[in-house]
């Protein structure tokens, strides 16, 4: 994997320009990408969690609402929110049960590069986990919700979830009780995502106005803006020594 | 020698406490007694509902002492980030702790005064909401900090989750507002947060700020009790480590 980073000739080079930062966050999208690919610890896993979420949601719900139109806006976002947390502490977790994470850190690279190859990596099995959920639901509670926005506001969301969640992938790594404390820190800080996703999933299958569901997409935007802007200031403090 | 001058600074210090702590207990003796004899009654209230209003001082009292609780963690984690000297991370985990059993309050009695005034004990009102949420999140950061060893990575790391924390409270009460606005209106078609409402007269306006002044001591009590306990503790440790070499 080590290989895959800039040699010493290039460091400088790599160092330098917008090109050189691009080229290591794509290094390391593509070195979490292939150990996935060859290791399967992740992708396998939220995608069999969210089909089965999605069979356990319509047993309890199905027979219950008269129409399912009413609860897959809160079951597709629930889903997210589960089968996320799923992978996201495996990103950090895997690197740190191998020792790999000292590696990583140690190449002379910008470590905001780091973090945000890791967030591409997670946000393409969150996109590919997505792609299987969507049809599920179309298929389980006839709903469908191939609609712009709702995948405009889907993708969004996705986005601000994947760069909380990533960096705090990384704070709990480190922490004695990283798997269980993961979703207790990052659902309630997720809840402008989750409310603003809900709502604007509901407004458009209701069938409401796109000017009801802009301001939704307003507010899952400023919330990514907000969350990467301020993930670069900090994402130094993570990796000091000690 | 120096540590006798230690510990007589801190025995100073702890005098000043303890007569810090018998004014916030007088303060809040004043204020219950105010809030349950001395205020007014609700001139547009009546049976349960005009009991039920006098919660309303413990409410935002406490509301004060959380939201004090909320400006310490803020306030301690960017110092701490800033100067890395662990007193400020003391006074944000301080700040959280205490800042919880208030939130707790706050949505407690809230909860007990909505069942006669709204006729629910619970609402997804964008404030109820969002109190909610910040009091889950004061939860999830004790927790966080439990698990590090090391004092400096535990304050970095919690500063770090305390940042992120914050940024996303008023976009939860923006969200949640807008959640609100176009759902269904759950009370005869009225705005639910009109129901319930009183006028405040002289008394009761007296009252509301004795109950305000009594938790903001009270919650100062306690903030500076827990970072006496704190840094105590942190000198134990101190001392175990330099037995143990």
């Amino acid at each position: 994997m080590m290989a895959e980073l800039p040699q010493e000739g290039e460091q400088s080079r790599a160092r330098a320009g917008l090109a050189g930062y691009f080229r290591v966050v794509w290094t390391v999208a593509e070195k979490d990408v292939r150990t996935e690919l060859r290791a399967k610890e992740i992708l396998g896993t939220m995608a069999a969690f969210s089909v089965l979420a999605a069979v356990i949601f319509g047993l309890a719900f199905d027979l219950r609402v008269p129409r399912t139109e009413l609860v897959v806006p809160g079951i597709l976002w629930v889903i997210i929110l589960f089968a996320g947390v799923l992978g996201l502490h495996r990103s950090f977790g895997s690197e740190t049960d191998r020792g790999t994470l000292t590696g990583l850190l140690l190449a002379p690279v910008e470590r905001s590069a780091l973090y945000l190859g890791k967030t591409a990596a997670n946000l393409l099995y969150f996109l590919v986990v997505e792609a299987l959920l969507v049809p599920a639901l179309l298929i389980l509670f006839d709903v469908n919700l191939l609609k712009p926005l709702i995948l405009l506001g889907l993708l969004l969301g996705t986005i601000g979830y994947v760069a909380v969640g990533t960096l705090f992938a990384a704070l709990t790594a480190r922490n004695r009780a990283r798997e269980t404390l993961l979703p207790v820190l990052l659902l309630p800080v997720l809840a402008p995502l989750f409310i603003s996703g809900v709502g604007l999933t509901a407004a458009v299958l209701d069938g409401r106005a796109a000017s009801e569901a802009w301001p939704w997409i307003g507010i899952i935007a400023l919330y990514d803006v907000l969350v990467f802007a301020v993930a670069f200031l900090i994402v130094d403090l993570i990796w000091e020594q000690g | 020698m120096n540590e006798t001058a230690v510990q007589g600074g801190a025995g100073r210090w702890f005098a000043l406490l303890l007569v810090f702590d018998a004014v916030a207990a007088l303060a809040m003796i004043a204020a219950t007694w105010a809030a349950l004899l001395y205020a007014g009654d609700a001139i547009n209230l009546a049976g349960v509902e005009q009991v039920a209003q006098r919660i309303f001082y413990f409410h935002i009292g406490s509301n004060i002492a959380a939201l004090l609780g909320f400006l310490a963690s803020l306030v301690g984690s960017l110092g701490y980030l800033i100067s890395r000297r662990l007193v400020w991370d003391r006074w944000a985990a301080a700040g959280v702790e205490v800042g919880t059993i208030f939130g707790v309050f706050v949505l407690l009695s809230g909860a007990i005064w909505a069942k006669p005034a709204w006729n629910t004990y619970w609402t997804w009102d964008p404030r109820l909401t969002t109190a909610t949420i910040t009091v889950l999140i004061y939860i999830a950061y004790m927790l966080f900090r439990n698990g590090f060893e090391n004092p400096d990575t535990r304050a970095r790391f919690a500063g770090i989750y305390a940042i992120f924390a914050f940024l996303s409270v008023p976009l939860t009460y923006y969200s949640a507002r807008l959640f609100r606005s176009i759902h269904p209106i759950v009370f005869d078609g009225a705005n639910q947060e009109a129901q319930g409402g009183f006028s405040i007269g002289p008394t009761m306006g007296q009252t509301l700020a004795m109950a305000m002044i009594g938790f903001g001591l009270l919650f100062f009590a306690l903030l500076f009790h827990r970072v006496r306990q704190m840094e105590l503790e942190s000198r134990i440790d101190a001392f175990r480590g330099e037995i143990v070499e």
